[in-house]
């Protein structure tokens, strides 16, 4: 269960940053290929929250699909989990997005 | 939108440090403002992960992150390396677990330092936990440390300790398909050490299908099976070692 301590680490981000001012929406980027549930995220956030300046906070999860590069062929290789093999039979994948976590913005009241 | 502020107004500057917690003498968007971050959530521990590699680097410093699940065979196979190569190089050991100090104990017992770290309800040992026990444990120049994670194939694949190696073990008491149940585990390891290879007469674990299996998620793994009580391919384990021990200090005697 990674995602509350990731929660508590968005909850220190947005706190240094809006230094006190109440966090009304966090839209957070999880790439489908990064070892991080959106479930388990949406449960940990509540927790994390909790008596913080994002307590009540919408959390809004943006997925990015996964993507790589084969690098024996170049091919590009569409990947919904992280593993794969490209049509030339490759599996020896360069990702080249799918593992992001990143807050990409938040609103401030 | 302005990117600094938020608001809608692109006909502004800023000339002062902007925080979000002081009056705008401009128009402002009415209610909430969005700011944009872009700013990844893992981003400190991996700063302080690569400050830390960087400082061992400098001291010519091996530091491995040995993972696997609970029951693998760490904490034996550490006990074992220690007493087997313990003379020829130092070693010291960060021990992580959610409670006790049993595995420093252990570890201490084979006649090499430790430092436990409890992580409470913590699943993953992070940067921040390893960098005050390096502090603590304060590693000989051109030693190795060994980081022994906490039992979890899942979590501590995702944090960055700093470490120059990754290690996972693997033990055929469990299960052979391990490494396509945990892809991101087995995906970041630089070794895959199969353990417990003295039991195989006994269970049902194809060695070459585990690795082949691995080697499809990370073409990259260096496989070695071993058995870490009963000795059996622990020279290969040992050679690994000694030529990271070897690269080490090859980068202290040629960096100026």
């Amino acid at each position: 269960m990674h995602e509350l301590g990731i929660a508590e680490e968005i909850v220190t981000i947005v706190t240094e940053r809006t230094r006190g001012v109440r966090v009304t929406r966090i839209v957070l980027e999880i790439g489908t290929l990064c070892a991080v549930l959106p479930d388990a995220m949406r449960f940990c956030f509540d927790l994390a929250t909790e008596g913080t300046v994002a307590e009540g906070a919408r959390l809004e999860i943006v997925e990015i699909p996964g993507l790589a590069r084969c690098r024996g062929c170049g091919a590009s290789v569409a990947l919904e989990r992280p593993f794969g093999r490209c049509v030339c039979g490759g599996s020896d994948l360069d990702w080249q997005s799918g593992d992001e976590l990143r807050i990409k913005e938040i609103e401030v009241a | 939108m302005c990117r600094t502020c938020g608001c809608s107004d692109q006909n502004h500057t800023h000339d002062h440090e902007h925080g979000a917690d002081h009056p705008h003498d401009h128009t402002l968007a009415p209610g909430r403002r969005t700011v944009p971050l872009e700013q990844r959530v893992l981003e400190r521990n991996d700063r302080l992960a690569a400050d830390t590699r960087h400082r061992l680097r400098a001291r010519g410093v091996v530091a491995v992150n040995l993972m696997s699940a609970p029951g693998a065979g760490k904490t034996s196979l550490l006990e074992r390396t220690i007493r087997d190569i313990g003379d020829e190089v130092a070693i010291a050991v960060i021990e992580g677990d959610q409670a006790t100090e049993n595995d420093a104990e252990r570890i201490r017992a084979a006649g090499a330092r430790a430092v436990q770290i409890n992580t409470g309800a913590g699943c993953h040992l992070d940067a921040a936990m390893v960098t005050r026990a390096l502090a603590e444990l304060d590693p000989d120049a051109g030693s190795i440390v060994i980081i022994e994670n906490v039992g979890n194939l899942v979590c501590p694949a995702l944090f960055d300790l700093g470490e120059c190696a990754r290690v996972v073990v693997a033990a055929v008491t469990d299960g052979d398909d391990k490494p396509e149940k945990y892809p991101h585990m087995f995906r970041a390891a630089d070794v895959l050490l199969v353990n417990k290879i003295d039991l195989l007469p006994y269970v049902r674990f194809d060695v070459d299908r585990c690795i082949s299996r691995a080697r499809e998620l990370n073409p990259r793994l260096r496989p070695i099976a071993v058995s870490a009580t009963g000795g059996l391919g622990l020279a290969t384990w040992y050679g690994w070692l000694r030529e990271r021990v070897a690269e080490a200090h090859e980068v202290v005697a040629t960096t100026p």
